[in-house]
């Protein structure tokens, strides 16, 4: 038996039903009850008026780094850094080490998430062995196992040749499941540090151009078409690929795409004091390109934001840009970036950035029992957010083992206070209440 | 004035008269038997060098010590710290715990000195940071230029080669931009950006009646391996500067090259000892200009330098 809470005086706000209103909300034995008809002697009453209580966040992207680099962040760890910003799921990226091409890896990875029982940990699975591109690795195996996997990817890497992409969506397609990429042609971005640009120029780094990532986005549409596998763009960054996207949406095709709060804040002028913080792929763009991703979550072009919260140790960050992996974290930052740079400025409403965060990747990842709606008989999967509240991002005060975030000292609008996890409170007054098992 | 030297983007036009002057003065110490100054005693300067380097390395191993400053070389080769996996940032902070005043960096990353100069408290020195800068290169140009040319407003510098992968031409075009003159960036077409301030012209032909001085880059053996252009000896009949077009360059037109070079590549071995080449002058100015800087940034720490 899970305590009981009862939220009392929020906004509602419940992209799977439309609802935005202010209502109490009860919770009790990990689920959603009738505030209304229900009496909760024993329930905890928390005052959420002027705050919203919304359905839990699901990041489509997270790099764990378990197994192979605990020191950078583990299954815990990143579990509690998911939990503190508001997310009730999270995918689990497959390049680890080893990578997760068997059931037996992905089927650890989704027992260690459950273990930790702060989110849903759901591991995505190479499409090939080793994430070389080369040989497929055990779909269906990964897909029938425990762990359910749903969504393939060789994320870090696209898979470079296209006869192998079409078996792979061939084969993809007869589960269900989803084909996900990382679009990068690799001959064009070898080498590259950073968006190839005027920026790039100046600073005397080799680049890579936007061409890199819409070559693939253009190559895997046109693939997706002819096998009828549905298909997901990773982290989205071109003007370009986005315009490709739309257009195979508007021609029917059911293909999904995602951007990350890092493309929709900054833009390559980060780079300019050669801070390896910034360094990440694919690389920060143009302004065009910055408001293009803004243009595709206001247009629904792009269907979700995602972090790619990619933690990496402080030596790694510290060492000259060009030696410097690249990869940035965002779990604990992407609400309050996409308060402040998409609803402050009145780009998109506070519905749909709930809408993003939670709703669509929910329902991209298939996961029925996040994002909403946030019906009585329903899954406790919620978030309590301060809309308002004005912080500076502190990277020390992060829950994750890693601090490389280009946002230090950053000052944003929008802060999680309470996360329920099938009806646990894994987050209270923004503290993580530490590892419960389900 | 200022306490690092780290891009050219940090010079305005009197800042590099001044330096360009001081150097001259003390171009006139170098030409002495006795050759020292004691300005900077007590000094200490590293030269950290992570990539091969004689002539920049000697040059301001030889302008720090004419102002009596101690020298420390680390070259980060096979024997070092380096090799052992040490990080630019803790080899810095080692040298930084023996005292060292100034840092004198020449590293194969761009943005390495810049980099340094946040992690340490001694002033940092940019001897060449990959393909971004090399700005006391450009200084030295422009005082080799401005013993020509007294001045260098108007005046018509084609830089011919590969501005691409170039710290030289990165720096040149600013420090050239800067004091008023007109650059035009010849190569081929894959290897020639649009840098800001300056044109391009992929015809070398055009050009080469034209201009004043004529600043020949090195072409690197890869360049040709990776197919930025067919073959070495279509690069030399297309872009390399041979006896025929330096007949038709301007009478008191100059060839200058920041070294080492490509004899038969960029440029002909008869024409690199024409008159018109100041290549081996440059060398000699570098020295005295590396003074000046050296000179002009530890002594405004004692509020005798310039503003």
């Amino acid at each position: 038996m899970s305590p009981s809470y009862l939220l009392t005086g929020g906004r509602v706000v419940d992209p799977a039903s439309g609802r935005d209103e202010i209502a109490d909300v009860a919770i009790s034995n990990g689920l959603i009850e009738d505030a209304g008809s229900v009496a909760h002697p024993d329930a905890e009453t928390i005052d959420v008026s002027g705050h919203i209580v919304c359905p839990g966040f699901v990041d489509l992207h997270t790099h764990l780094r378990e197994p192979g680099r605990e020191d950078e962040e583990t299954i815990a760890s990143g579990s509690a850094a998911a939990a503190a910003g508001g997310y009730t799921a999270i995918c689990a990226m497959p390049n680890t080490d080893p990578v997760a091409d068997t059931a037996s890896i992905v089927e650890k990875v989704w027992a260690l998430g459950r273990e930790t029982g702060l989110v849903e940990v759901v591991p995505a699975g190479a499409l090939t062995k080793g994430l070389l591109g080369e040989r497929m690795s055990d779909i269906g195996e990964m897909h029938r196992c425990s762990a359910g996997v749903r969504l393939f990817t060789d994320d870090g890497k696209g898979v470079q040749d296209a006869l192998m992409v079409r078996r792979l969506m061939e084969y993809i397609a007869g589960f269900g499941a989803v084909y996900a990429e990382h679009c990068e042609v690799e001959s064009l971005a070898r080498g590259g540090h950073m968006h190839e640009g005027e920026r790039s120029l100046a600073l005397g780094l080799a680049g890579i151009p936007a061409a890199a990532e819409e070559l693939m986005v253009v190559r895997d549409i046109a693939l997706a078409r002819l096998t009828g596998c549905r298909l997901h763009i990773l982290h989205v960054s071109t003007t370009g690929a986005i315009e490709a996207i739309r257009e195979a949406k508007r021609d029917g095709l059911v293909v999904t795409t995602e951007a990350t709060p890092h493309h929709f804040t900054l833009t390559d002028s980060a780079l300019e004091g050669y801070d390896p913080r910034a360094k990440v792929n694919p690389p920060l763009r143009e302004e065009a390109d910055r408001l293009a991703v803004i243009e595709g979550l206001v247009d629904g072009t792009i269907d979700a934001i995602a972090t790619d919260h990619a933690p990496h140790a402080r030596e790694e960050k510290d060492q000259e840009l060009t030696q410097a992996p690249p990869g940035l974290i965002g779990l604990e930052t992407a609400f309050a970036l996409a308060m402040t740079e998409l609803v402050a400025p009145g780009h998109l409403s506070l519905s749909t950035v709930i809408e993003r965060l939670s709703t669509a990747p929910a329902r991209i990842l298939g996961l029925e029992a996040h994002g909403g709606p946030l019906e009585p008989g329903r899954p406790a999967n919620l978030t309590v957010v301060d809309p308002e509240a004005e912080w500076v991002v502190d990277p020390d005060a992060f829950r994750s083992l890693s601090t490389n975030t280009p946002f230090a000292g950053r000052r944003v609008t929008g802060r999680v206070l309470h996360t329920f996890y099938y009806g646990r409170a894994t987050v209270l007054n923004g503290e993580v209440r530490g590892t419960v098992s389900v | 004035m200022i306490k690092h030297l780290l891009s050219m983007d940090q010079l305005d036009r009197d800042q590099i008269d001044t330096i360009l002057e001081t150097a001259q003065s003390l171009r006139q110490v170098t030409d002495r038997r006795m050759k020292k100054l004691p300005t900077l005693r007590g000094r200490t300067v590293c030269n950290l060098f992570y990539e091969a380097s004689t002539r920049t390395r000697i040059s301001f191993e030889v302008a720090a010590k004419r102002l009596s400053a101690d020298v420390i070389n680390f070259t980060a080769d096979a024997k070092s710290s380096v090799a052992k996996g040490e990080s630019l940032k803790d080899t810095a902070w080692t040298l930084e715990a023996m005292g060292v005043d100034v840092i004198v960096l020449r590293h194969w990353a761009s943005g390495a000195a810049q980099q340094l100069s946040e992690w340490v408290a001694a002033s940092v020195v940019n001897a060449g940071d990959g393909q971004h800068e090399h700005p006391t290169q450009a200084l030295l140009d422009l005082y080799s230029m401005r013993e020509h040319f007294k001045d260098l407003e108007g005046l018509k510098v084609a830089i011919v080669g590969d501005i691409l992968h170039s710290r030289v031409a990165r720096s040149n075009v600013k420090g050239l931009v800067t004091m008023g003159a007109e650059v035009v960036l010849v190569g081929p077409p894959t290897l020639v950006p649009k840098l800001p301030g300056a044109d391009v012209q992929p015809d070398f032909d055009s050009v080469i009646g034209e201009v004043d001085v004529c600043y020949l880059l090195r072409v690197q053996k890869e360049r040709q391996a990776d197919q930025f252009f067919p073959t070495n000896r279509e690069y030399a009949a297309m872009w390399g500067l041979n006896a025929r077009r330096a007949a038709r360059m301007k009478p008191h037109a100059l060839i200058m090259h920041p070294g080492p070079m490509n004899r038969g590549v960029e440029i002909a071995a008869d024409v690199s000892e024409s008159p018109k080449s100041i290549i081996v002058e440059q060398v000699a100015n570098g020295v005295a200009v590396r003074m000046s800087l050296l000179y002009l940034m530890l002594g405004s720490e004692n509020g005798e330098g310039m503003q």
